[in-house]
């Protein structure tokens, strides 16, 4: 079996409005979870990985790893670099590391991208359950 | 129906203050002249994730409890805990912010707001360079470019454009609005040439360059006022811009420190820098100085990535620089509705804006150690009062780890995610809806909050259910005291 494509990517996370509209919705409704466990991604770094548009994939960076929906970025071209709207999933892979002043790195976190088809998108109950053993 | 005019719309720090509201049988039913936030929000509030009754923690479940009994419990978690993390604040009034304040002396611990993952790094340079700034009307009457740098708007503030720079109508100044929906007609036009084109003649792409498109259209800047966004991907916002700079991640600080060479007429030796042609930084630049009164928004993409404060630094001295040639201000974009309030509230009463340390009896700041990441990061707390915020969500897990790892009480309306953690969950009034109050705008001007509905039976507002925790901490405390 040949090996999965992996992808060096730049982290970005951020704010959506669909996010933002989401949160004034219930973080447990259907409209937060669908606009937070997503990755938008340059349709070219999509095809060098061979992945479609709403396929699972998982990224990594040193400080965790979490599966999410590729979406195709309306925002393009911006290759090597991927976003994440802030939330539950980002949290996962973000960067804690504050630097002596109080703040996390939020954005410009190096990652990486690989095909996910075999695992799914954990919703929110499953991924806080694996997270912190709670709620 | 009555029809409420003139709200406050509670979600970002623009404060739109111009909403009006039909309200039938005590709920809101229309929302007039808000942006998709502000509708989720008045229309969606009262939804099936609401809390209606306070909740406590037992055998690893939440389960119905009374008022009383949560606040009791409240209490003895906080009145028990040598260091606890009171955090939050950023969504509620200046009023309950306050209270917050002295619960945080009473029970010696650390007091945070949410501008400590936000503008944090913001407010501590503006601490050391200081910052030149005005309200937003000046901006809507007088400006004439904006710049938005690491900052969208269009997603996280959406009325702004519209309300109080590029797309607003002010007294000496017009809207840019016009002159986009051409620029935008003008666009489509030249895309469906170059498409043509592609399909008829040459059967292959254009060679027309990328380049060309981050060239405003020549006919259309000539006057009026001019927008400027400053980003790493062509967001919305940047679709408006008349200037669109593309900066690679974490480079914001090279580009800073570029532009600040040539405002003063230095000459780059370099061809691009952050992977933008010095040429087109050099239009730019030629734009910022040449304008008669310029205002820069700087929003997460500069605080969260790469030099953090110093970022802010290289923008405050940027804008310093350019105030030798010309009139510019600065401004931080403030995401929640009374993140301002907060460090207003906190300054008032502490002398500090935020990541305020009360163990020593004393309030004591040092952001790095008094920070509650930083706190939550060593393992220090042992307990934590949450009001009005989401943490579980927007923190980093190994944060959050600890967070949850110690009892927790959460007062907040909705069941977030923070909520579902929670040892002691207490539902409050939505603040600006069910609750009045004061908030903050990102300018610093106080604007008040109405209370447009009343909130389910039994729904107390923040400010009532932390003057009752902090009144049962002192009977606990008094208690210990005459024992002894």
């Amino acid at each position: 079996m040949s090996e999965k494509p992996k992808l060096k990517v730049t982290l970005i996370t951020g704010r959506t409005i669909e996010q933002g509209v989401g949160k004034e919705h219930g973080k447990s409704s259907k409209e937060y979870v669908e606009s937070v466990s997503i990755c938008f991604m340059d349709p070219e770094d999509m095809k060098k990985l061979g992945v479609k548009d709403g396929a699972n994939i998982q990224v990594s960076t040193a400080f965790g790893s979490v599966v999410v929906k590729a979406k195709k970025s309306l925002r393009a071209p911006h290759p090597g670099v991927i976003f994440i709207p802030y939330g539950p999933w980002a949290n996962v892979i973000v960067d804690p590391e504050t630097h002596g002043i109080g703040m996390p790195s939020f954005k410009g976190i190096p990652a990486t991208v690989e095909p996910a088809t075999d695992k799914s998108v954990l919703g929110l109950e499953e991924l806080l359950k694996t997270q912190f053993r709670k709620g | 129906m009555p029809v409420v005019r003139a709200v406050t719309c509670p979600v970002c720090g623009s404060l739109c203050d111009d909403i009006e509201l039909t309200i039938e049988n005590n709920r809101i039913v229309k929302v007039k002249n808000g942006c998709a936030m502000c509708e989720a929000k008045f229309l969606g509030y009262c939804c099936e994730h609401r809390v209606l009754k306070p909740m406590i923690r037992k055998n690893g479940e939440l389960v119905k409890t009374t008022l009383k009994e949560a606040i009791r419990r409240a209490a003895e978690i906080l009145a028990e805990a040598n260091y606890p993390v009171l955090y939050g604040w950023s969504n509620t009034s200046c009023e309950a912010i306050s209270v917050g304040l002295e619960l945080a002396e009473e029970v010696g611990g650390v007091i945070d707001n949410t501008s400590v993952v936000c503008h944090g790094p913001s407010i501590l340079s503006i601490q050391d360079v200081g910052i030149p700034s005005c309200t937003l009307g000046q901006i809507r009457h007088r400006a004439d470019l904006i710049v938005y740098w690491g900052s969208n708007p269009w997603s996280a503030h959406p009325r702004h454009i519209e309300r109080y720079t590029a797309f607003s109508e002010g007294r000496f100044e017009k809207s840019a609005w016009r002159s986009y929906v051409t620029k935008v007609k003008a666009l489509i036009g030249r895309k469906k040439i170059q498409s043509a084109v592609k399909r008829l003649i040459l059967k292959k792409p254009p060679t027309l360059s990328s380049q060309i498109e981050l060239k405003p259209i020549s006919s259309i800047a000539r006057e009026g006022r001019k927008l400027i966004v400053i980003d790493v991907r062509r967001t919305k916002s940047a679709e408006m811009a008349d200037y669109f700079v593309q900066v690679e991640p974490g480079k914001d600080y090279e580009l800073l420190q570029a532009f600040r060479a040539l405002i003063r007429d230095h000459e780059l030796e370099v061809d691009r820098v952050a992977g933008v042609p010095v040429e087109y930084l050099e239009e730019v630049a030629d734009a910022m100085v040449s304008c008669n009164f310029g205002a820069l928004f700087f929003g997460l993409g500069l605080t969260m990535s790469g030099a953090k404060l110093r970022n802010i630094d290289a923008a405050l001295s940027l804008v310093r620089d350019l105030n030798m040639r010309t009139k510019f201000i600065i401004m931080p974009m403030r995401g929640h509705f009374n993140v301002t309030g907060a460090n207003t509230v906190f300054t008032w009463q502490t002398g500090y804006p935020y990541a305020v340390d009360f163990s020593l009896g004393y309030p004591r700041y040092n952001p790095g150690e008094t920070s509650v990441v930083d706190v939550l990061l060593r393992g220090e707390s042992d307990a934590a009062l949450v009001v009005a915020s989401d943490p579980v969500s927007n923190f980093p897990r190994k944060a959050a780890e600890h967070l949850v790892k110690n009892p927790l009480v959460v007062i907040d309306p909705h069941m977030n995610v923070t909520a579902q953690m929670a040892d002691v969950l207490i539902p409050s009034a939505f603040v600006g809806i069910e609750a009045e109050g004061t908030a903050y705008r990102m300018d610093h001007v106080p604007i008040p909050l109405k209370k447009v509905v009343n909130p389910p039976r039994g729904i107390l507002p923040d400010e009532e259910i932390l003057r009752r925790i902090l009144a049962e901490i002192r009977k606990i405390k008094r208690k210990k005291a005459e024992a002894a």
